[in-house]
């Protein structure tokens, strides 16, 4: 008995969240034997102390809260960039840039102004430097076709060559090679505590730019032409669409987003910069993107799982004693059966009819 | 001085050599593998959990020397080669998305250097944070007899180890087998055209998963030059570092052409080591970090140029990136 491959039409909501649930639950259980392998624990124990390591205390929750808003972010950054099929892996980079423009400023205009007009100077110099890293190789997609993953790849270790330099030159105390907390005791350029919560204004913002790309991919012109340009640059250029300006725009926007990610992770967050404040989240965008099919609604639930395996993994390795990498191992696996599961929404195994035999 | 910064270059070179060859080989099948950092860190891991295991077991004196090079070898192979093999049912056969894909493989296979890494250093108990191998090392940095004897010129050409000679022969015969024979041609043309080359009566899946599982397994062989050479057979988590993106550089800055990449190679390594020679008077110690940058700048502008120049022999290949499903011709 012999099989084929038939491309399926397009399966309804609930089947293809089905299979994907599917795959994420035998994901866990492949993790399960292996946690249980190392740890020789029992599995449920073993998920009971990832579901405690992110929702076990208050304190836990905002951190998964705050985890979950800038990984968000980023992938906010990436998507209208791979909708068009523009391959940005850059993220990392832009978003190293634009938190580098915001610890610029927090260190030279700290003492220069109040922090609210401060903000917006941050905020301003971050989406440029931001934009402007990704700019650059959009310019040369658009002018000459250079290879845009390899480009944003390069464009990613020249950033953080950059701020290597910056915070071995502005290292305090001098020659640490760290920066350290920028401004500990005016607070000038950290992000307000409302309401008692350090990272409630992260996730607002982020609640904020998320319901705006939903509605700018979905309803706006801009998103229109991306789709379009993202299916076939031939189409898009017989319906007059200008293929270039849509490429420069739009990755103008991808790297604005990635310098917001950069300011929220350097005035929201850290309070400092070092070449790992990304942490490799450019590149984690990339998967929560593709696996929410560039839906930002669908991206909560996608980054959401990331950062919960993250932190659950993290907490098995201190409770077990087995080392922090342990988190990546099992992220690894279950983006695998993810990345597996996606053949099966898009099509099917059919059995080969038999042959010859006339009926 | 001069002689000992070639020297140090070369060594340097050679996991970008291996790492670039495999990652040559995969993209000219059309599948652009971002995941040869990841599969680098677990062929290195992997030739250390081998000769950690064959070391403990004998005990570093008595080691067969045969066994010492085969064990680490045979195991750094075999953990490329399922990290390959992962890979190519993926983007292969369930067609998924490369670049994700490698991705994924990336953030797994640190993960799993690093976790077997950090596991195996706390095994030991020792203070430093890294696990070392000096008796496997040793012999896996044996050198020609001769080759102190030949003056500088056996210090440039002779003084290596046996790894070192045969990363440049793979280097070579890739490059062979790709320009001048028919598995070459065939190679190229699935990279090029998977459509054509199916019509053509080439068996497409099979050349895409000969050619990823190879360039798995030879860029696997860069990490385990990495820990039992280049670092005298001592592991630390983190260690490898970028060099594998550097590969990945490596194969645009040689424009898909192994031979090339030799070159390229040491010319990267020199680059990389290059601030431990430069001193640049009045400056501080951050200007280290500026000289690190050069190799991917230096990446850039040969991406630029090529693409600018348009010429067809230096470009990717034309399919790189994309899945192959018949049905959909």
């Amino acid at each position: 008995m012999r099989f084929h491959i038939v491309k399926r039409d397009q399966l309804v909501w609930w089947k293809s969240w089905g299979v994907r649930i599917l795959s994420v639950i035998v994901g866990l259980l492949v993790s399960a034997l292996v946690t249980v392998v190392l740890t020789g624990d029992n599995p449920i124990q073993v998920f009971a102390t990832m579901v405690d390591g992110a929702f076990g205390t208050e304190r836990r929750l905002w951190t998964l809260g705050q985890g979950i808003a800038i990984l968000l972010c980023i992938s906010l950054a990436v998507t209208p960039a791979f909708k068009m099929r523009f391959w940005n892996i850059g993220a990392e980079g832009q978003a190293l840039m634009g938190g580098f423009a915001a610890a610029t400023c927090m260190l030279f205009l700290g003492d220069k102004m109040p922090t609210g007009i401060l903000l917006c100077v941050i905020a301003v110099s971050s989406i440029l430097a931001g934009a402007i890293w990704a700019l650059i190789p959009a310019y040369f997609k658009a002018r000459f076709g250079t290879n845009e993953t390899l480009f944003t790849l390069m464009m990613n270790y020249i950033a953080i060559q950059i701020i290597s330099f910056f915070v071995y030159k502005w290292s305090n105390p001098v020659g640490s090679g760290k920066i350290g907390v920028i401004n500990p005791d005016t607070r000038a350029g950290w992000f307000p505590i409302i309401a008692g919560k350090t990272y409630l204004l992260n996730i607002l913002i982020v609640a904020v730019l998320t319901i705006a790309m939903f509605i700018y991919l979905k309803y706006s012109k801009h998103g229109y032409e991306i789709a379009v340009v993202g299916e076939s640059e031939n189409t898009a250029r017989y319906i007059g669409i200008d293929v270039k300006r849509v490429i420069l725009r739009t990755m103008f926007l991808s790297g604005a987003l990635c310098g917001i990610t950069g300011f929220l992770l350097v005035c929201g967050t850290d309070h400092t910069i070092t070449r790992e404040t990304i942490a490799g989240r450019g590149f984690t965008a990339i998967m929560v993107s593709w696996l929410a099919k560039f839906n930002p609604i669908f991206m909560i639930i996608t980054s959401f799982l990331l950062v919960f395996f993250e932190k659950g993994a993290t907490q098995i390795s201190t409770q077990f004693g087995l080392n922090d990498s342990f988190s990546e191992i099992i992220t690894g696996i279950i983006i695998f059966f993810i990345i597996g599961s996606e053949f099966f929404l898009n099509y099917k195994l059919k059995r080969d009819e038999k042959k010859g035999v006339a009926k | 001085m001069l002689v000992q910064f070639i020297q140090r270059a070369m060594m340097q070179g050679i996991p970008l050599l291996l790492g670039s060859t495999g990652e040559i080989i995969t993209e000219k099948a059309g599948h652009l593998n971002l995941g040869i950092p990841g599969i680098m860190y677990v062929g290195s891991i992997s030739g250390v959990i081998g000769s950690f295991i064959y070391e403990t077991s004998v005990g570093p004196q008595n080691l067969n020397p045969v066994l010492a090079v085969l064990i680490p070898l045979l195991s750094s192979i075999f953990g490329s080669l399922v990290m390959g093999l992962i890979y190519c049912v993926l983007t292969v056969t369930l067609r998924a998305n490369q670049n994700v894909t490698g991705l994924a493989l990336t953030t797994f296979g640190v993960g799993f250097g690093n976790f077997f890494g950090g596991s195996l250093i706390k095994l030991v108990d020792s203070e430093m944070p890294s696990i070392t191998l000096s008796a496997t090392s040793n012999i896996f940095r044996t050198t020609l007899p001769f080759a102190d004897k030949l003056g500088v010129i056996g210090d440039l050409f002779f003084s290596y180890s046996f790894l070192v000679y045969v990363a440049i022969i793979i280097a070579l015969v890739a490059s062979w087998i790709l320009s001048r024979t028919r598995i070459g041609l065939h190679l190229r043309a699935v990279g090029e055209n998977p459509a054509t080359a199916d019509a053509a009566g080439i068996n497409v899946n099979r050349y895409k998963y000969t050619a990823t599982c190879l360039g798995s397994v030879i860029a696997g062989l860069g990490g385990l030059y990495y820990v039992m050479d280049y670092a005298n057979g001592i592991w630390s988590n983190d260690a490898f570092g970028d060099r594998g993106w550097l590969a990945v550089a490596i194969v645009i800055f040689a424009l898909w052409r192994p031979h090339i990449s030799i070159i390229g190679s040491f010319l990267f390594g020199g680059l990389f080591i290059l601030y431990n020679y430069v001193s640049v008077p009045g400056a501080g110690i951050e200007v280290q970090e500026l000289f690190k940058m050069v190799p991917y700048v230096v990446t850039l502008i040969v991406l630029i140029f090529t693409s600018m120049r348009d010429k067809r022999e230096n470009q990717p290949p034309q399919s790189l990136g994309l899945s192959y499903f018949r049905e959909e011709r």
